[in-house]
Parts: structure tokens; sequence; C-alpha cells
């Protein structure tokens, strides 16, 4: 018998019967189970000298994460890979994108900000002079208050979703930049001022009202990501981060700032980013995130091989400070135990959450819940229906579920639940 | 007397529960960003002129703040939006395929249609859109004769303005929307209630 033949025969074997048990749903899973039943015929890297340094790194070649971008559209979103990330930090090449008029083309050096408005002194900043001021930098969330609008749907909730489609909008860096106050405190905030106007660069002048309590609590411009000029779809050369708050009022491209004693109600806090409820009113200005978690593994497209122990993990955040808990169901929801929470948990941040769970091989439907320092408690869909009927838009922070089969597949099934 | 506002916003916060997990320690505080040596205006960047100012102050407030001279009619409003706008929301502002503009469900069904006359709460926010972003490919185009005229026909054909309406900087903040009173504060403050 010669090993090899056999060893590949095997192999087309088992990927047929994989196939034909339908698990091979993408090109992600043939990859994922070559890699579990197929030999590696890699040369012994011990036998070949290895490549010099260069300038700029690269990914291994089996490592490859990516957006998910579907709409080639000037509105357009594309998701985070949250299955393939580890710990909190999101590359920034994969970073969520939410763009109302595509990515503008900006020279940092003839890139200014204007502030203006109930100010003592209306002043012009190039990038050169607001880098100049005492800078700092925090990890925190950017979440897209459209984000898992999939999960909310009480007629169409989906089973074969990923992750990544559902709670992609969502990702966490290292921000560096100058706060805001120390801005404001440079041109002087007149005495009865009360909000700002943010408005960027792009070719929709995206604007937002910004209460100025917030800019002068921890809202910053800026300019770094992940120890980098913050990339262009990110902002570059300067944003405004609102730390907590939803992403469409971290104004990108950020160009002015105009000190007012009302809202402007522009088109983003009116028409769009606002939430219709079923009482017949629209909440508006609903700015903060509130609590959340998703579970990121084991999560559809993915089949658990065998029974035995699994580690469930996943993300949790909240705009209202600390999260201070994440529990785990792996029934359904009939009972839940403490996940562990991975340090430092930073407010404002995701925080990584694991629970090591054995698997008996039988049906289990997996979920998580956050609780944060205010004492929230991330609710069901249920309760988000009743307290805010069908038609709400954004927000949509309930649990979700993921139902694993007894053939290992795992799917999306909060519709199981509801 | 600002610095003052941050800092006691900060101890504030350090009050909450902090999990066992956490390392309080190694925060940064936010306090630390402006050393206690920063003087009281480090005087980088330069004054802008009332001239940079005003090439830049493009909003419109709903109070009609910043809303400019010229006047536009219903029928003017026709062609420009035949002109510039069907591409992406339809010969009557229904069809789509982007935002549809034009019409309005009954209150009972609210919010039935996301349009001009079923959601937006006031007229001037049309003047500031449309001055930033439209149309999608060449904003910036429209003068403001022309942005007075489209905005009183999407109003009329929202049946919010009459057929001989004309559009200016004094009827424009004047317009009634039918959703002015349905939007809310937020009242969402976190702890145990599910709003």
């Amino acid at each position: 018998m010669n090993p090899p033949r056999l060893s590949r025969r095997a192999w087309i074997t088992t990927a047929s019967g994989v196939v034909a048990a339908g698990l091979i749903k993408t090109q992600a899973d043939a990859v994922r189970l070559a890699a579990q039943e197929a030999p590696l015929q890699a040369p012994d890297p011990t036998k070949v000298p290895g490549r010099f340094t260069s300038e700029v790194g690269r990914r291994a070649t089996g490592e490859q994460p990516r957006r998910l971008a579907r709409a080639q559209a000037l509105s357009s979103s594309s998701q985070s890979p949250l299955q393939d990330l580890m710990g909190i930090i999101t590359p920034a090449d994969v970073h969520f994108e939410r763009h109302h008029a595509g990515i503008p083309e900006i020279v940092k050096g003839s890139h200014e900000l204007l502030v203006h408005g109930m100010v003592e002194r209306p002043m012009v900043f190039r990038m050169a002079d607001i880098e100049r001021y005492p800078r700092v930098s925090r990890l925190y969330f950017i979440e897209c208050s459209g984000n898992g609008g999939g999960a909310y749907s009480r007629d169409a909730m989906p089973t074969e979703i990923t992750v990544q489609a559902l709670d992609g909008l969502l990702s966490t860096s290292e921000w560096t930049g100058v706060p805001l106050a120390t801005i404001l405190r440079e041109v002087g905030v007149r005495r009865g001022a009360s909000w700002l106007l943010a408005e960027g660069s792009d070719s929709a002048m995206l604007s937002r009202s910004i209460p100025l309590e917030k800019a002068m609590d921890d809202a910053l411009l800026a300019f770094g990501q992940n120890g980098e000029a913050i990339r262009p779809e990110q902002g570059y050369p300067m944003r405004l981060m609102l730390p907590g708050w939803e992403g469409n009022a971290q104004v990108k491209w950020l160009r002015r700032i105009e000190v007012t004693d009302r809202p402007t109600m522009t088109r983003e806090e009116t028409s769009k980013y606002t939430d219709p409820l079923q009482n017949g009113t629209a909440r508006q200005f609903s700015f903060v995130m509130d609590a959340k978690s998703t579970i990121t593994f084991p999560t559809y497209p993915y089949v658990l091989p065998d029974r035995g122990w699994w580690e469930i993990t996943g993300l949790a955040w909240t705009g209202r400070g600390r999260i201070t808990r994440v529990e785990v169901s792996t029934d359904g929801g009939e009972s839940w135990a403490d996940a562990a929470l991975q340090g430092p948990v930073l407010p404002k941040c995701t925080v990584r959450f694991r629970h090591l769970w054995e698997w008996n091989g039988r049906e289990a439907i997996v979920m998580s819940r956050a609780t944060d320092e205010t004492g929230y408690v991330q609710p069901t869909v249920q309760q988000l229906w009743e307290a805010r009927g069908d038609q709400t838009r954004y927000h949509f922070n309930n649990q979700r579920a993921w139902k694993i089969a007894s053939d290992g597949v795992v799917t999306f099934g909060l519709g199981d639940l509801v | 007397m600002r610095r003052a506002l941050v800092v006691a916003g900060l101890a504030l916060a350090a009050c909450g529960p902090v999990p066992s997990t956490s390392s309080a320690g190694a925060v940064v505080d936010f306090a630390d960003a402006l050393p206690a040596n920063a003087p009281s205006r480090f005087e980088f960047g330069a004054e802008a002129s009332e001239a940079r100012i005003a090439l830049w102050d493009v909003d419109v407030k709903p109070d009609g703040e910043g809303l400019p001279l010229g006047s536009g009619t219903v029928a003017e409003g026709e062609r420009i939006f035949q002109m510039h706008c069907i591409a992406c929301h339809g010969p009557t502002g229904t069809e789509g395929p982007n935002d549809q503009l034009v019409g309005s469900e009954p209150w009972g069904e609210w919010p039935g249609s996301v349009t001009v006359g079923g959601y937006w709460p006031y007229a001037t926010t049309l003047y500031d859109y449309i001055t930033r972003a439209m149309p999608q490919l060449t904003p910036g185009i429209l003068t403001a004769d022309q942005k007075y005229a489209v905005i009183a026909f999407i109003l009329n054909r929202n049946g919010i303005v009459p057929e001989d309406a004309v559009m200016n900087a004094e009827t424009l903040p004047a317009v009634s929307m039918p959703a002015r009173d349905r939007f809310v504060v937020d009242d969402r403050q976190g702890g145990a209630q599910v709003r």
C-alpha cells in the first residue's frame, strides 16, 4: 500500500461524505474541514532557509480575515469578521465600515478644522496644530446603531446567518487623539451654549448635533487607530470619538464644529437614527449603546466535529460604563452560568468572555447576556418587542441564541425561542 | 471651571462597581489629559475670519437661521425634481430605489412610511440636507432658488403645502410638519428598566 494515496483517498471519501451531508456550505467550511482531515504536505521548514526582513509585515497565507462587503454603493456598510478575531482589538484593516457617501480622499496637509459659533475666539486648526496638543490613547468600541437588526424581525428571523453578517458593525480599537474639551477650552465656550454641530468632509457632509456635556466629558478628536494614523475608512485624518455612543454620531473626516444653544435637527437625527416606538412617538437623540453581548464561537456555519470540551466565547460591551457580568446559557435560557471576563474590563470598551462547556452531543441552544454597572441586563427580544414594538430601527441589543444540532451543525437559533 | 466639571464627572464614574477581573490602576484617567502645567491657552491654530466661517457655515436650523435669500415654487420644483432626483427617488418620489420621499400612511400604522410627510419633523432639514448631500452624484449643484423650489414640490406632493406655495427663508421654517410632535427625548437611562 502507498500511504500518501491511501491518505488522499481517505480524505476525498470523508470530504464527499461531508458534502453529501450538507456540511460544506461555504469555502471557509471546506478549508476548515480539509484542515481537520488532510495531513499537511508542506515542506519541512527546518530544512529550508527563511525569508528576510521587510518594511511592512504580512499575514500568514492561511490567515486572511475579511470584511463582509456586499453592496457596492455610496451609502453602504461592511462588517468585521468577528468569528475570526481574538481578544478585543479589531485589526484596523478589518474595522467595520458605514459610509453615507463613500470614503473621501483627503490630503492631511490641507485638512482643516473650523471651530466657531458660540465661542470667544473662532479658530481654524490644521492637523499639525491639533496633533500638538496633549494627547490621550484609549480603547473604545464603536458600534453602528443599526447593528444586529437581523436578530429583531419577528417575521423573518434568519437561521443561516454568520455572526459577522449579524453583529459585525462592531469594532474595537485603541484610539489616540486630543480631548475635544481641550480644543473647546482653547476657543472659549460662551455662556448659554449647550450643543454643538459636528460636520464631516465627505460628500454627504454628514452632520450630527452633540450635547456640549458629552463634548466636555470624554469626547476625542481622534487621529490614531491601533498605533498608526486612523484609516480613511474610519475618518482620516481625524474623526470625532464619542465613547459609548452610536457610531453615526462619531462624525468621520471631521472638518467643522459649530457651538450652539440648540440642536440643528439634521437629517441623521430626525429622519434617520431615531427610534419609532409602538406608542406613536419616536425616540430622538438616542445616542448611548445599551449593554449587549454576542457569541462569536460557536456560530454558523461552524460544525462542531465531536462532543466534549468546547469554549464558548464572545464579546460584551456597554456605552454606560463597564460590563460587570456576562452569563452563558446552553439550554436556551433555562439556566445561566457566569462566564469568565478577560481583564482588563475597560469602560465603553468590549470585553472578551469565555465559558468552558462540555457538549454531550445532544441539541443545545447557547446564549449570552450581559449586565453593566448601572444594573442593566441585556434584554430578551420579547422584552424589547414589548417595550418598543416591531418598527424600531436601531439599538437591537437583545440576547442572541445559537442552536447546535446533534450532528454539530450550528445555526442562528433565536427563531426557535420566539 | 470646565476642567473642574470634567474631573468631577470622573470621580463619579470611579465610584461605580468595578468587577474583580478589572485592573483599574492600569486605566489612565481622562483628567490626566491636560497636564497640571498646561497654559490657559496654547495659541495653536489661527483665528477664523468671518469670511472663512461663512465659506463653510452652511447649516440651517429649525427656526430658519442659516437660510439664504431666494425662493421657489412647486411648478419650478417639479422641473428640478424631474431633472435631478428621479433616478434615485422615482418620478413621483414614491418609487425609489433610494429613500421614498412622498407618502403618509394613516397614523394608526405609525410609522407607516418613513417619508417626508410621514416622518420628518422639520421642513428646514430638507434645505440643510439637500445643501450637504444632494443630488448624490453632484452635491452642491443646486442654487438656493432651485433648492427652495424642489422642497416646495416635495412638500406639496406630501400634501403639506398647497400647489401655489412659495418657499423662501420666511415660509420654510413656518411649515407645519405632521410628525413634528411625535419626537420625544430618549428616556433610556440604564438600570433595571428595559425601554
